[in-house]
């Protein structure tokens, strides 16, 4: 039932609203005083019983009305902030999202029997502080949801429905879509239709094959009914033709007037922003990104033709698209704020549960990260965030034996730097222990014993499969368990994450993220008879390499970047291109994760701007690309993975053999 | 989801727990096909489901049809409210015999 679109927006502001709520409980829990605050927890409460109110969700109008009438008396003064009811409060908030929760997944919450009893409690709970009068629930206006502006006669309709194949792997469900429209009026008359449901072989118990015809008697205008299955639109049939040869009546114009002046309602608030589908977004950058390409090609042309003013033309343009990718993709890009605010709680959570005092430190909110990137390193961040908790973090009387201040400190944060974005966790716990990593490491396997490794491999040791040294087994963090997902998790994001650590001081672990997703500009080289992309913000210089240089650096690995170590790898050699070390090279000076790496190329062609197309499932795992791109011409280019060459470089330090 | 099967002389009675949802409808196709297989009457107690989606009413469906197909018996004993209520919003209890 839950596709009405004016639900959809109640939904994700009132999980907004929850999430403020969140923050100024926490926020109350340092300064209890505070009436901004209180004020402030009040508005949001009042601002999710009201739109509760006009959307019709009963439950969460009622429950949320309860712990609005507690916030308006300690407003008041009457109830004082204690422990106790701001613990009470974030569990409401809890609830709530809870409710949310269900409600977005399809499901009336009215029918989960958890959730009610969980709502009960809380309500006497509550009730508890309302001293002796209770929880009036004053009559808000109720049931108003789509039936306003005058009565409209009742039409009936028939309402052919086939759904698409993937509508359940979507979340979505018929039952939902058909019990929601039956609010809206009458079903007389249903059948399913079952033809399409194939043999018992080849059936998908997960595709939906199923069609429906339905008699629909309603006073709804045929908008109101359309609007039912919005959110299937594209996945599904839908025929709406009205039974009866009359033509429908005027007035439902009016309904439809008055539907739109609710839609309106509750995003009034953000007065200066709509929200739009992320897949029409996406589909909008991939246009974006079919431009560029496109450009390239024009300009590819105006150069060959060599005509001035076309070039100039072809120039202007170019400068035009440039500067629509730029805003295209700064349209997905969202502060990270938001995800490193909701740790807060689990930091609070955890402290409350284990004892240990631990105050977590935001900075770099603003940085902002493309939105699919966002919700992606949620996980990941929880992740690392309890690891620090739970065995970074001593407990109070080993820290006070070690001098150390009582409580702990997380520190999350977020800055851009040379092409990537970086989030680092740290924390003052007590660090790697080196020697048991070591240890651990050889006891499974993961290194043969004796092996001399440095500081920055043995630390890595703990993102490899299988690996942990935790004392204790935790109910938090499990057994380090996990930190190989944590890495594959952001190397699928085609980023890359380090720890650094000193014992008895802390660690802090280091993600970089690609800036974009999509279109990046690059720089062309070419080895052998392939064109290669290096991400363009990762390069440093280009220099040609005189016979010495070849030689002297070939006999050591390395070259000598005016005086300084440059490890390397020849293009060449990565990709089996045949040898062509006689003719002339260049150095490709890359920059990444702090330091500097040389390519070696056989040609330079300068600056171009690609749009990523991944390689498809085949070549996903090869080593050394992230993907590739169609070059104005139509020319395939590959772009470069510098963090994986990077890599590859570290591991292989010093067995490269060159003849 | 919880399958309880019990094979006597040739009924198969099956009790399903839980929930048959998407989440669980390709591990109910599989026990219900290969139950059915193996009987010449099924029996489906689905006084223990608390909970069915139209995956598992496509499934329920999908037993029922092949059921018919191999002439064999099938009966839905002791239905929920939920599995009530789905069959009632489809219109499917006649063809379950509900």
């Amino acid at each position: 039932m839950e596709t009405d679109p004016v639900l959809q927006t109640f939904i994700i502001e009132s999980t907004e609203k929850v999430q403020e709520m969140e923050s100024a409980l926490l926020q109350l829990e340092t300064s209890p005083d505070d009436e901004d605050t209180v004020n402030a927890l009040f508005r949001a409460a009042h601002t999710i019983k009201g739109s509760a109110g006009v959307v019709g969700i009963d439950n969460i109008e009622k429950f949320t009305h309860t712990v609005e009438n507690v916030l308006e008396k300690v407003r008041l003064g009457e109830i004082r902030v204690s422990e106790d009811l701001i613990g009470l409060l974030l569990r409401c908030c809890d609830h709530i999202g809870h409710l949310l929760k269900s409600l977005n997944a399809g499901k009336d919450p009215e029918e989960n029997p958890e959730l009610q009893t969980e709502g009960q409690a809380m309500a006497g709970e509550l009730s508890a502080y309302l001293a002796v009068e209770g929880q009036g629930v004053s009559p808000e206006p109720d049931k108003e949801t789509t039936e306003q502006g005058g009565t409209p006669e009742a039409l009936t309709w028939r309402i052919s429905l086939r759904f698409g194949r993937d509508v359940l792997r979507d979340g979505m469900d018929p039952i939902s879509f058909i019990s929601y429209l039956s609010k809206l009026g009458e079903i007389t008359g249903l059948t399913t239709l079952t033809d399409a449901v194939p043999p018992a072989r080849e059936m998908d118990p997960e595709s939906c094959y199923l069609g429906f015809e339905i008699d629909f008697r309603s006073d709804a205008g045929r908008q109101a009914i359309e609007d039912v299955f919005e959110f299937v639109r594209e996945d599904c049939e839908i025929n709406i033709t009205p039974l009866p040869a009359t033509a429908p009546p005027r007035k439902t114009a009016g309904a439809e007037a008055g539907k739109q002046a609710q839609t309106r309602e509750p995003g009034a608030k953000g007065a200066g922003t709509i929200r739009v589908d992320t897949d029409k977004l996406d589909q909008l950058i991939n246009m974006v990104g079919e431009l560029v390409i496109a450009n390239a090609n024009i300009n590819q042309q105006a150069r060959r033709i060599g005509d001035n003013s076309l070039l100039e033309s072809a120039f202007a343009l170019s400068r035009l698209v440039e500067d629509i990718r730029d805003r295209a993709m700064r349209v997905r890009m969202v502060p990270i704020g938001e995800t490193f605010n909701r740790f807060r709680r689990t930091v609070r959570d955890f402290s409350r549960s284990t004892g240990k005092d631990i105050r977590l430190l935001i900075s770099g909110s603003e940085t902002e990260l493309d939105k699919g990137v966002i919700e992606k390193i949620g996980d990941p961040l929880m992740h690392l965030i309890r690891n620090s908790a739970d065995h970074g973090i001593e407990e109070r009387d080993v820290r006070l034996a070690l001098n150390k201040p009582e409580n702990g400190v997380i520190h999350l944060n977020a800055y851009q730097e040379t092409g990537s974005i970086v989030i680092e966790i740290s924390d003052d716990g007590s660090g790697l222990n080196r020697e048991k990593i070591v240890k651990k490491a050889v006891e499974r396997g993961i290194i043969s014993p004796g092996k001399e490794l440095s500081e920055r491999e043995i630390n890595n040791l703990i993102f490899e499969p299988g690996f942990s040294t935790a004392q204790k087994v935790t109910n938090v963090s499990g057994r380090g368990v996990g930190m190989d997902v944590v890495k594959r998790n952001i190397e699928a994001l085609r980023g890359s994450v380090e720890v650094e650590s000193r014992e008895g001081r802390g660690t802090t672990v280091r993600i970089r993220l690609p800036l974009t997703m999509a279109i990046i500009d690059g720089f062309m080289v070419k080895a052998g008879a392939s064109f290669y992309i290096i991400p363009l913000d990762m390069l440093d210089e280009c220099l040609e390499m005189s016979d010495t240089d070849k030689q002297l650096s070939f006999k050591r690995n390395y070259f000598s970047l005016r005086g300084k170590v440059l490890p390397f790898l020849r293009l060449r050699d990565i990709f089996n291109e045949p040898d062509g070390r006689n003719r002339r090279e260049h150095m490709v000076v890359i920059r990444y994760a702090g330091g500097k790496t040389g390519l070696v190329v056989d040609e330079l062609h300068g600056e171009v701007q690609v749009v990523i197309k991944s390689l498809g499932r085949v070549y996903r795992d090869v080593n050394g690309i992230s993907g590739a791109t169609i070059l104005g011409d139509g020319t395939v280019a590959l772009i470069l993975d510098v963090p994986g060459l990077v890599r590859n470089l570290e591991k292989a330090a010093g067995a490269l053999s060159y003849p | 989801m919880n399958i309880n099967a019990q094979n006597n002389n040739g009924l198969c009675r099956l009790k399903i727990e839980d929930e048959m949802t998407i989440s669980t409808a390709a591990g109910l196709k599989k026990a219900l096909l290969d139950n059915l297989a193996g009987c010449r009457e099924l029996e489906i107690d689905l006084s223990h489901v608390n909970e069915m989606d139209t995956a598992g009413f496509q499934v329920l469906y999908l037993a029922r049809r092949e059921a018919d197909i191999s002439g064999k018996a099938f009966r839905i004993v002791s239905p929920g409210p939920k599995i009530l209520s789905v069959l009632q919003l489809y219109n499917m209890k006649g063809f379950f015999g509900i």
